[in-house]
């Protein structure tokens, strides 16, 4: 140990604003910069996650479309179909 | 030797191979800077000219020389991809844009922090200082042109080439203290040779810089696996992955 007592510890010889300066603030901008990865990472697989939903939604309401449509077609042909019977019992 | 790298052309395998990496990164980059931080604090010897303002050349020397050497894994990286058109050599070198870029601005910080006791003066238009100021706007360009365009092949292109056209500016940081007359002080820690400070300041400054040296890997695997997972969306094993962990 280079210091006596806690408070030369912190006075450094006179320097101690500087050397805690350059401390705290080297401390400071790399902890920014790891949150900012870790949140980077998050925010990123989020967005996929949720443009997949999304996507899961939309094919599914697609194949939902699919099926009333080809339903509408059945029903409108058998539809026609009774009318020319009917058409054909009145000839 | 080609055999055993190919693999690791795949974003798949390296993906999972940098997530495996990361632990060990972590945790031999906490001991070391725990270590390191407390020795250069508190039990490293006071320097005989400038007291124990010298205590800030623990931060102020790893950081500079990584600024320098992430540039240079950068270039090597931009290279490669220019050349071979290796899609995750780009992911790479965006990742490690931002972390050089804040290693920079640490290296000038605590120089300014060290200088106006030393020299008078937070700042002084000298060839080491301006050239590290000019390392740090090249880093903020290459950032910026990353995010210039949505076509991410296109960004990597034009940060690559800004990239390369940067390293000039390496050796002119490097051999700036020697061409010109400068306030900066010459160096202290030479890597050939012997060094030229005492042992018990040495050792600190080497669990120092290996320490920081191996947060930059800690931080730029995990950028490095973002970038992979954004350039990826759209295929199944991304997909599968992303869903996996939102549940």
């Amino acid at each position: 140990m280079q210091f006596d007592s806690i408070s030369a510890f912190f006075a450094m010889g006179g320097y101690g604003f500087y050397v805690w300066l350059s401390y705290g603030v080297s401390a400071l901008l790399l902890v920014l910069l790891v949150i900012n990865s870790k949140l980077r990472n998050k925010t990123i697989k989020k967005h996929i996650a949720q443009k997949q939903k999304r996507e899961q939604k939309l094919r599914q309401a697609a194949k939902q479309q699919a099926q009333d449509t080809t339903k509408n077609i059945d029903q409108s042909s058998e539809k026609t179909h009774q009318d020319s019977d009917a058409k054909e019992v009145l000839s | 030797m080609w055999k055993w790298l190919h693999p690791y052309a795949n974003p798949e395998v390296t993906y999972h191979f940098t997530g495996k990496l990361i632990p060990w990164f972590k945790y031999l980059s906490l001991a070391l800077l725990s270590v390191g931080l407390v020795w250069a604090l508190a039990f490293a010897p006071a320097d005989y000219q400038q007291g124990d303002s010298f205590r800030i050349f623990y931060i102020h020397v790893p950081a500079a020389s990584l600024s320098m050497g992430i540039y240079f894994g950068m270039a090597i990286a931009a290279f490669s991809s220019l050349v071979w058109q290796l899609k995750l050599a780009d992911a790479s070198a965006a990742a490690m844009a931002p972390v050089g870029a804040v290693f920079t601005a640490i290296a000038l910080f605590t120089g300014a922090a060290w200088g106006k006791p030393m020299w008078g003066t937070w700042w002084v238009w000298d060839a080491r200082l301006t050239s590290e100021l000019i390392l740090l706007f090249l880093y903020l360009g290459v950032i910026a042109l990353h995010n210039a365009f949505e076509d991410k092949n296109l960004a990597g292109k034009a940060a690559g080439i800004l990239t390369l056209v940067g390293v000039i500016n390496l050796p002119i940081i490097k051999y700036s203290v020697e061409w010109w007359n400068t306030l900066h002080q010459g160096s202290t820690v030479s890597k050939l040779g012997k060094p030229s400070m005492s042992l018990d300041m040495l050792w600190p400054f080497l669990f120092t810089f290996f320490g920081f040296a191996f947060l930059v890997a800690v931080i730029v695997c995990i950028r490095f696996r973002t970038e992979i997972l954004a350039r990826n969306s759209m295929r199944p094993w991304v997909k599968s992955l992303v869903l996996a962990e939102s549940k």
